[in-house]
């Protein structure tokens, strides 16, 4: 089957990739590309483990064509911090016990920057439904939601 | 997937002679996020796949004469970040970004909410309320028709070969005007509503109702329009009587299904209910 | 030796230090079992059942077979039959027969989804043409669902060589009815004739899943010397080690299974189901097999627990003792007997001191998923049924539910009905707790209620190895061989450091490989920091032993006049002599000279286990109108023993407490009229979602367990226990109506409070 020639930016880098045009965006990433942090749990769009930003908004990649992300700029859980430095969120997410088993802990990650780029000062209540496309199993989001909120308040101090 | 296509054409023209000319089954993608899991279950075997993002004006808002035009492949985040849209129409816009997560709301379109043709989708009580049209290109040439007019019935369309929609009109907003939807679901958010209704009313100087449109979703095979229940409201106030009235008309078209999200009993007296909770906040921004 | 001691001098237990495998889950570089690939790996793919009763006529593989790029087709034919044998291994008794019937059908379907021949293939569409091509000819037989349909006379039989077991005479025809189990004390029947009041009901739990996101995974290679080796993501890779070894005939020791990260687990990976498979897969085609599940998969296929039927009767004087206690429970094992009524019997009454008690029990087969263990597996579909009615006896008496509880609280000495007689507990202590909590006594409005329930479980020990080194460096290096759920490997490196007297930072933890440390049980039942903490423990002080009597031999003194303080070596007194302090890094460096590395590994059957007991404080709120219940307060109270990582504890009760929210509100398997699951996916599978949810406030008790050094408990499994009853007593309080079945959903609700009967 012909394969087609992705042209991406992903967490700042030039990235190219051959896709069958049924290959989903969470499978190149993870099959064609070599990043796993992006997990799947469901493959449809319900549990938010594959979430990544694509020109700038939060999407599943699951529910999202390779092919489709031709000359898209992507950022994946890879690319959240800054060579050693950890992201906010990143370090409150250790420093608040909000993972456990840590399989949708990038997910979360990604999904929370992205609010955070767009809400710097969000409500528990904003939290909390920004949020619900991101399933947790393990800890019941309290830690998360507290995590996420205090990272915004370092954020808007710094 | 195997001999699945796919192009992103950058002219409607383009689109309708692929659509047309496709010998196997072509589908038409905006944002995906239905057809992409209808794929994965393997309901859906497409032999192509026609992405319409790339087409100018297919993805965005233009306000003409105090009128909307929204590009049909339109996600209800971008809806959601239109002051103009979300102060004119904020029933139309909350109907649309409330489907799925916040991942899906940036993706999930207008068009494709509809014409997945899916019952219980949100987008079109509240669009159908609205009054909104949906502009149809095809092989014919264009043609307009009202949103209550595609869904022919679960996951049929009224369009035909090579037609798809490029994008919906929305009215211009009357003074004295409010629309509203609610959808009930078990959780607070992710689930497939159970029950979704769209309320459109117009009120004069004195608060009476002089005008109203009141749709139902997931209560029949397609979405209703509940004529009963905007001549409840039509000539009167929000009173307890003409809410009861609401609720009863509403009732008394429903048409659901038993299945895992809810009984035929349940989801129409949720239907009354949520009637009533949506015209509350149609009146309220009418200005009542 | 125990640290128990005073709490104040404890310097690493009882802090909140970063995990140590927090910067890979945080950055992706965590790698759990789908992330896994070895070189020129092949794609697996199960066939499985679309029918939830068939006999199994024929399968044609030869059509897959002869597709391009096709390497291997297998069935059960390609395994091994072999014969029923009862064993004790992941959590739960298990049968191997059963178990590798269930991992491939062999004559029989049994349920929708159940396995019925694999493929293995170079790419994922090559593999999925390959499925399609597998030609299976079946004979549909009528199925049966319902646990109670499927003890009824004249249901479909499942195994027509299955009679119940623990009757008396032995039944002459087959039944679904694996096994019927009686625990009783006292008299019953005079219990209640000395009863004022009596109480009861009958309640019904849904199967529910335990829904961890990561779907099951596992990479397999074997060579043809017959060495295979298993990469895998579980709850236990020794489990899994012996899993492969009976089902495949092989011998252990020609298994080395490396346990990767695993994202959740709950109960549901102390079975194997792909494990198997993918070394069948491999043998054939001579190369590695990766093998995947979808959720849709880890639905229909994997382990739920047990829906289930739960009759109740208790009966109490004037006073609120509580004099007689009676249940039935009828619980669904799947298509192959095993359910957790066993736990879900002893632990229904097992928080109170009743002195008449009588307890039925049936494990029911019917065509569905075979269960796998859950979160105190058992315990939360009993007690959700006894909780209640203890709240309607309260009701009755017009006595606080705590109060009531109180009155009857187990303690020290009191022997349950499975002849345990309780060491020092903490339910008293727990209970206190929430009495003095400001959320048992805030204020409701309209349309809210406010319920608490309380719940047990044994906690448990086994068989653990750990190893403890000190590296060249005087860094230190702590193998255990339990994999890392939700943050043990924080605790036993904190265990360690406290042991060694320095820095957690200090020492590394890591999970070794089946070939690299002693035999481990799964991480399940609350044992890790329990059990493996207690293997950590020992091998530290046996390093410290040797570290003492190398700083003896640099010193040349004895080593009794060697103390080990801070970190440090010392001499014991001033008679010993007068010597600086040799650090770990100054002992580790005349290693060498002072007879080798310093190391131990310690392996440990661990007893002694702390029961647990948790009381859980609940307010919601019902909308009349659509039915909804909304958890607005939630206050989850625990003896945890001792906290290790106070955070992780606390992460444990929420965690718990969030998941029993779900199975009460909206969890279920819902089936259509072809016994077919009509809910496998997270769509309409509803686990509990951010916005649903309040904070949940974990309040720990530490009444420690004096048979651990630092007087653990196990924390995981108790918080689920509760919640069901909790938010049903709740909603009671809210509504004036009794809910009788779980989920309590909208529909449920809303019909209860139009009819007046929950």
């Amino acid at each position: 089957m012909s394969k087609t020639h992705v042209t991406t930016t992903i967490n700042g880098e030039p990235a190219e990739f051959l896709a069958e045009a049924g290959l989903t965006l969470l499978d190149a990433l993870r099959d064609e590309v070599g990043l796993t942090g992006t997990k799947e749990g469901c493959g449809s769009g319900d549990c938010g483990a594959c979430s990544v930003i694509v020109d700038g908004r939060l999407v599943c990649s699951c529910l999202m064509l390779a092919v489709e992300a031709e000359g898209s700029t992507i950022e994946t859980i890879e690319g959240v911090a800054t060579g050693d430095t950890l992201h906010p969120l990143q370090r409150k997410f250790i420093e608040y016990a909000a993972l456990q088993c840590g399989f949708c802990t990038p997910g979360f990650l990604v999904a929370a920057k992205s609010l955070l780029e767009k809400n710097n000062n969000p409500t528990e209540t904003e939290v909390r439904f920004w949020l619900a496309g991101n399933l947790c199993r393990c800890t019941g989001y309290d830690k998360i939601v507290r995590a996420v909120m205090d990272a915004a308040a370092e954020m808007r101090g710094a | 997937m195997s001999g699945l296509s796919y192009t992103a054409p950058s002219t409607i023209s383009e689109a309708v002679a692929l659509l047309a000319n496709e010998a196997g089954l072509a589908k038409v993608m905006s944002g995906g996020t239905d057809l992409l899991v209808q794929m994965k279950i393997g309901r859906l075997k497409p032999s192509l796949i026609v992405d319409t993002k790339k087409i100018p004006g297919m993805i965005g808002i233009r306000e003409i004469g105090g009128c909307f035009v929204i590009g049909a492949a339109t996600s209800g985040a971008l809806m959601g970040e239109h002051a103009g849209l979300v102060a004119a129409w904020p029933g139309v816009v909350e109907a649309t970004n409330l489907i799925g997560s916040t991942q899906v709301q940036g993706r999930a379109s207008l068009a494709g909410n509809l014409c997945n043709a899916s019952p219980g989708a949100d987008s079109p009580p509240a669009m159908i309320a609205a009054g909104a049209i949906a502009v149809i290109a095809g092989p014919n040439g264009t043609r307009e028709v009202p949103v209550e007019a595609i869904v022919t019935a679960p996951g049929r369309t009224s369009l035909g070969k090579g037609e798809f929609i490029t994008e919906f009109r929305l009215p211009k907003k009357a003074a004295r005007s409010g629309d509203a939807y609610l959808r009930f679901i078990p959780r607070t958010e992710m689930d497939i509503a159970v029950v979704g209704c769209g309320i459109a009313v117009t009120l004069d100087a004195a608060g009476v109702c002089v005008a109203a449109k009141v749709s139902l979703g997931a209560v029949a095979p397609t979405q209703l329009v509940v004529a009963g229940a905007a001549a409840a409201l039509i000539g009167n106030k929000l009173t307890d009587a003409v809410l009861a009235k609401l609720d009863a008309e509403c009732q008394a078209v429903c048409k659901p299904i038993n299945d895992k999200r809810g009984t035929i009993e349940y989801r129409t007296k949720v239907a009354g209910v949520l009637a009533r909770r949506v015209a509350a906040i149609a009146f309220q921004r009418a200005g009542a | 030796m125990t640290y128990i001691g005073n709490k104040s001098d404890l310097r690493v237990v009882g802090t909140r230090p970063d995990r140590p495998d927090g910067v890979d889950k945080v950055t992706g570089r965590a790698i759990y079992g789908a992330d896994f690939r070895l070189a020129g790996q092949l794609v697996g793919r199960i066939l499985r059942s679309p029918h939830a009763h068939a006999k199994i006529i024929k399968i044609d593989t030869s059509k897959a077979r002869a597709l391009p790029g096709v390497k291997a087709v297998m069935t059960a034919q390609d395994m091994p039959n072999i014969t029923s044998e009862e064993s004790f291994v992941g959590e739960g008794p298990t049968n191997f027969r059963d178990q590798s019937l269930n991992v491939m059908a062999r004559d029989k379907v049994l349920y929708e989804g159940h396995a019925v021949a694999a493929v293995a293939a170079m790419s994922p569409s090559i593999a999925e043409a390959a499925l399609a091509l597998i030609e299976v000819t079946y004979e549909v037989l009528p199925h049966v669902i319902d646990v109670e349909e499927a003890m009824a006379p004249g249901a479909p039989i499942l195994d027509e060589t299955l009679f119940t077991a623990g009757v008396d005479p032995k039944p002459t025809t087959p039944s679904n009815i694996a096994k019927k189990i009686i625990l009783k004390s006292g008299d019953i029947d005079a219990g209640f004739a000395k009863a004022d009041i009596i109480a009861e009901g009958r309640y019904v739990t849904a199967a529910v899943h335990q829904a961890y996101i990561e779907p099951h995974a596992c990479v397999a290679t074997i060579g043809a010397d017959g060495q295979a080796t298993v990469y895998a993501s579980s709850q236990g890779h020794f489990m899994i080690r012996a899993f492969c070894a009976k089902l495949l005939g092989m011998e252990i020791s020609n298994i080395r299974v490396i346990p990767l990260e695993i994202g959740g687990g709950f109960g549901g990976k102390t079975i194997v189901y792909l494990e198997p498979v993918a070394l069948t897969l491999s043998k054939m085609a001579g190369k590695p097999v990766k093998l995947v599940m979808t959720r849709e998969e880890v639905f229909r296929a994997s382990g739920p627990t047990s829906g289930a039927v739960v009759e109740v009767k208790m009966g109490a004087m004037k006073d609120g003792t509580i004099v007689a206690a009676q249940a039935v429970l009828k619980y669904q094992a799947g298509a192959f007997p095993g359910s957790p009524v066993q736990p879900g019997l002893m632990c229904a009454f097992a928080m109170y001191d009743i002195p008449n008690v009588h307890l039925t029990g049936y494990d029911v087969i019917s065509n569905r998923a075979k269960v796998a263990a859950y979160r105190a597996p058992g315990a939360p579909i009993s007690s959700y049924a006894a909780e209640q009615v203890v709240d309607d006896l309260a009701r009755q008496l017009g006595m606080d539910a705590i109060t009531i509880r109180e009155k009857n609280a187990a303690k020290a000495g009191t022997k349950t009905v499975y002849g345990v007689t309780f060491p020092e507990i903490g339910y008293e202590a727990v209970l206190a707790a929430a009495k003095s909590h400001a959320h048992w006594k805030a204020p409701l409005g309209k349309n809210q209620g406010r319920g608490i329930a309380t719940g047990f479980w044994f906690n448990i020990g086994g068989e653990s190895s750990a190893s403890v080194f000190v590296n060249e460096d005087g860094s230190v290096s702590v193998v255990s061989g339990s994999p890392d759920i939700g943050g043990s490997r924080a605790s036993m490196a904190m265990m360690a450091a406290e042991v060694l007297g320095i820095p957690v930072a200090n020492v590394r933890p890591i999970i070794g490989d089946t070939a690299s440390i002693g035999f481990t049980n799964v991480t399940g039942g609350s044992r890790v920091t329990y059990a493996t903490g207690m293997a950590t423990v020992q091998a530290t002080e046996k390093v410290i032993e040797q570290l003492k009597q190398r700083a003896a031999m640099i010193w040349d003194i004895s080593p009794d006049a060697v103390d080990w303080k801070d970190g440090q070596a010392v001499p014991a007194g001033a008679n010993a002599g007068g010597f600086d302090p040799l650090s770990l890094a100054a002992i580790a460096a005349k290693a060498g000279k002072t007879g080798g590395p310093i190391g131990s590994e310690v392996s440990v059957n661990a007893q002694g286990a702390g029961p647990g007991f948790g009381a859980h404080i609940c307010d919601v709120e019902v909308d009349r109108e659509t039915g909804q219940t909304t958890i607005l307060r939630y206050t989850a109270i625990q003896d945890v023993g001792r906290a290790i990582h106070p955070s992780y504890v606390e992460g444990q009760i929420q965690g718990g407490a969030v998941q029993g929210i779900g199975w009460a509100l909206n969890e279920e398997y819902i089936y259509d009229a072809k016994g077919k699951m009509d809910n496998a996916g997270f769509l309409d599978y509803r686990v509990p979602v951010a916005s649903d949810l309040p904070m949940i406030e974990a309040v720990l008790v530490e009444v420690p367990n004096t048979r651990h050094p630092f007087g653990v408990r196990g924390v995981g499994e108790v918080p689920i226990v509760p919640p069901m009853a909790a938010i049903g007593n709740a909603v009671r309080d809210a509504i004036g109506i009794r809910m009788h079945s779980l989920p309590m959903s909208p529909p449920k609700v809303r019909k209860a409070l139009d009819s007046g009967q929950g």
